[in-house]
């Protein structure tokens, strides 16, 4: 059945073609007037469209039926192509293509990011004095400063004198064999024998507090040499 | 623990006990250690009455009692398979001949009852001479205390101090003692106190800092002791009649170690005050404060002989590892004690004639050994090594008696208080929860 109706359908349209060739002209037409110059077309992007200052954009522009392509800022510019821009603030791009047929214009608009201010490298108080103020060791059952301490104590006394509002806590400390007791009074010679070489650096006694911890606030608990070492020491605090 | 304290008494029996006697002679404290021993048997007291409650009491007053008299160090304590069937309740029931005659063969006999009488406990005790059949009962009477635990032990403490003191030489008993020391098991070193044998362990202070060095006072009312501030460590004064620390002066530097004189009118104590540590002495309120060693110390841990009140022990670093040091109360007379090592923590014993100290003879990088218990002759400086590779021992503090010995010992990695006779034997344990640390015994 539908195959029947294909077939019917393609012999109408064939036999209303033939009719139509077969009329006859009667009036020859007057020639057409010239079509009049098409407009011009522009298209002006921007590729990425926000950067950080200091950082360039990729400007693409294309255009049509101009004889005349400007952009502001650029001049002029060929018809078609693309220019790397590095603005220093944001900035609106704005593209004029002239041709016989007018005038277009296209825009694109770049925005230019201020990157957040470097973290100024300005030490606090706190760092200063823990850069230049530094702990002491000691040799076991001993408050005799050992030469490395004698160095670090002698820098620690000029940043002291340069800094003459900072007040500090010194508190000796000692590792964990011995007595409890001797080891508090081994604790407060230690503490004195780091103000002392302070105090002969030029450093005002008056802003030391000595306090001795004897064995009892340990910075390292293991049972070893390396850990007794980090025991036997002077130890800085900066008052607030 | 029970098994690591059958080991130490085996390997101080079989190893230590024939090397050390061997090669050394034991100092006589002339407290009873060392001579005969009386043989003493302790049946079980019989229940007085059919109160519940009884039952409960009497195991823990026949407990208290037998560790007490085992414990004193003067008696050898007849072994209770070897006792008659019958058991005296009372003085009449008692067969005296049983006792005396093998296999028995005890010279003395203490026994009785304990029955409950409302509130209270009540025991009645004897004891009996069994080799004097003429005249037997040296000692015949009636206890009473509260019908607690307590109560039960505190009878048992009491009677057990009235044998001491009739069968050991007129030196009374120890068993109502107290031992105060340091305590971490609250989170903070605190000062806690406990009967001689362990029993009873209660915290005195919550000062939530550190403290350290308790001292009972010779009456028994006061604990000093040191703790941080935040001046450092500084002393302090802890009531045991009001339960709560009571006001005493702060000075500056280092202060610690308190020691009490004998008649509870001084102490001496080290301090930082004036620049190096030294000992200083003071009125017991703190005030009159006198500087009494010299020299760059550091100069620590000082104590009184208690016999005479006129010298004092102490610990000094002035010629670099710290050694035992004597001087007169007034800083004169200044007398060096060890020659060699570390030597810390000195206790003067009630007579006045020795000192233990704690001391690591053979100090030095890799040395072999731990630091131990030393008792010395302070007339001949001769000494005598009471505990051997039983790890880090120190702190030694007398019994009222001279007989006993209650140190720190740290074994395994854990600090715990011992005791032992002042002969080093019989160590045990009295502790186990926290670390604990700087025993001190009270001085009646």
């Amino acid at each position: 059945m539908r195959k029947t109706r294909n077939y019917l359908l393609i012999f109408g349209l064939t036999a209303g073609l033939m009719i139509v060739g077969c009329a006859k002209k009667k009036v020859t037409a007057p020639p057409p007037p010239p079509p009049p110059p098409p407009a011009p077309s522009a298209s002006l992007s921007v590729n990425p469209d926000s950067i950080q200052q200091g950082q360039s954009t990729q400007l693409s522009w294309r255009t049509e039926n101009a004889t005349d392509v400007n952009i502001e800022g650029l001049g002029a510019v060929e018809p078609n192509g693309s220019k790397s821009v590095t603005p220093t603030g944001s900035t609106t791009y704005r593209l004029a293509a002239k041709g016989p047929g007018g005038t277009q214009e296209a825009t694109a608009r770049v925005t230019v990011t201020t990157p957040p201010p470097p973290p100024q490298i300005t030490e606090t108080e706190e760092q200063m004095f823990a850069r230049n103020v530094q702990d002491v060791f000691f040799e076991y059952d001993s408050y005799d400063l050992r030469p490395d301490a004698q160095a670090s104590l002698t820098q620690a006394a000029q940043f002291l004198q340069q800094h003459a509002n900072l007040r500090f806590t010194l508190e000796g400390h000692c590792d964990e064999r011995g007595s409890t007791e001797y080891n508090l009074a081994l604790g407060d010679k230690r503490a004195a024998a780091v103000k002392e070489a302070l105090v002969k650096g030029g450093v005002n006694g008056s802003r030391v507090n000595t306090i001795s911890y004897g064995k009892e606030k340990p910075f390292c608990t293991e049972s070893n040499e390396q850990c007794w070492q980090q025991n036997r020491r002077g130890h800085f605090v900066l008052q607030k | 623990m029970h098994m690591r304290r059958i080991c130490f008494y085996l390997v101080s029996a079989l190893i230590l006990s024939p090397f050390c006697l061997g090669q050394q002679d034991w100092i006589r404290t002339g407290t009873g250690l060392g001579v005969e021993k009386i043989r003493l048997a302790v049946p079980d007291f019989k229940a007085a009455g059919t109160e519940t409650q009884t039952a409960e009491l009497l195991k823990t007053f026949n407990d208290t009692l037998w560790n007490d008299l085992d414990n004193a160090g003067i008696f050898e304590m007849v072994s209770k398979s070897f006792y008659p069937l019958q058991v005296p309740a009372n003085a009449q029931e008692m067969r005296i001949a049983d006792w005396a005659n093998p296999p028995t063969n005890a010279a003395m006999v203490a026994f009785g009852s304990l029955g409950a009488a409302g509130s209270e406990a009540v025991m009645q005790g004897w004891l009996y001479d069994v080799k004097n059949s003429s005249s037997p009962q040296i000692l015949g009477k009636e206890y009473r205390e509260a019908g607690t635990a307590d109560g039960a032990r505190r009878i048992a403490h009491r009677f057990a101090d009235d044998i001491i003191f009739r069968l050991g030489g007129g030196i009374p008993g120890v068993a109502e003692s107290k031992i105060t020391f340091v305590s971490s098991r609250s989170g903070h070193k605190e000062i806690w106190q406990m009967d001689y044998d362990g029993a009873g362990q209660q915290q005195l202070t919550r000062l939530a800092s550190i403290t350290l060095s308790p001292r009972l006072s010779p009456d028994g009312a006061r604990v000093a002791f040191s703790t941080f501030n935040n001046r450092g460590v500084q002393l302090g004064m802890y009531s045991l009649e009001l339960g709560r620390p009571v006001a005493f002066p702060t000075f500056g530097g280092t202060n610690l170690s308190p020691a009490w004189s004998a008649d509870g009118s001084k102490l001496a104590f080290s301090s930082s005050m004036r620049g190096s540590p030294n000992i200083y002495v003071a009125d017991a309120s703190g005030s009159n404060v006198k500087r009494v060693s010299e020299g760059s110390g550091p100069d620590v841990s000082p104590v009184w002989n208690p016999k005479s009140g006129a010298q004092i022990a102490f610990v000094s670093g002035r010629t670099s590892l710290p050694q035992i040091y004597i001087m007169d109360a007034d800083g004169t007379n200044v007398q060096r004690m060890t020659d060699t090592g570390y030597a810390v923590s000195p206790a003067w014993s009630p007579n006045g004639q020795f000192l233990l100290f704690a001391w690591r003879r053979n100090y030095g990088p890799g040395a072999p050994g731990g630091q131990d218990i030393y008792i010395m002759d302070i007339a001949t400086r001769q000494w005598v090594q009471l505990t051997h590779d039983s790890g880090v021992n120190d702190f030694p503090s007398w019994s009222p008696d001279g007989r006993h010995i209650v140190y720190e010992s740290r074994q395994g990695g854990k600090n715990e208080i011992w005791t032992m006779l002042a002969d080093g034997s019989k160590p045990h344990v009295l502790t186990s929860s926290g670390s604990n640390t700087q025993p001190n015994w009270s001085f009646k």
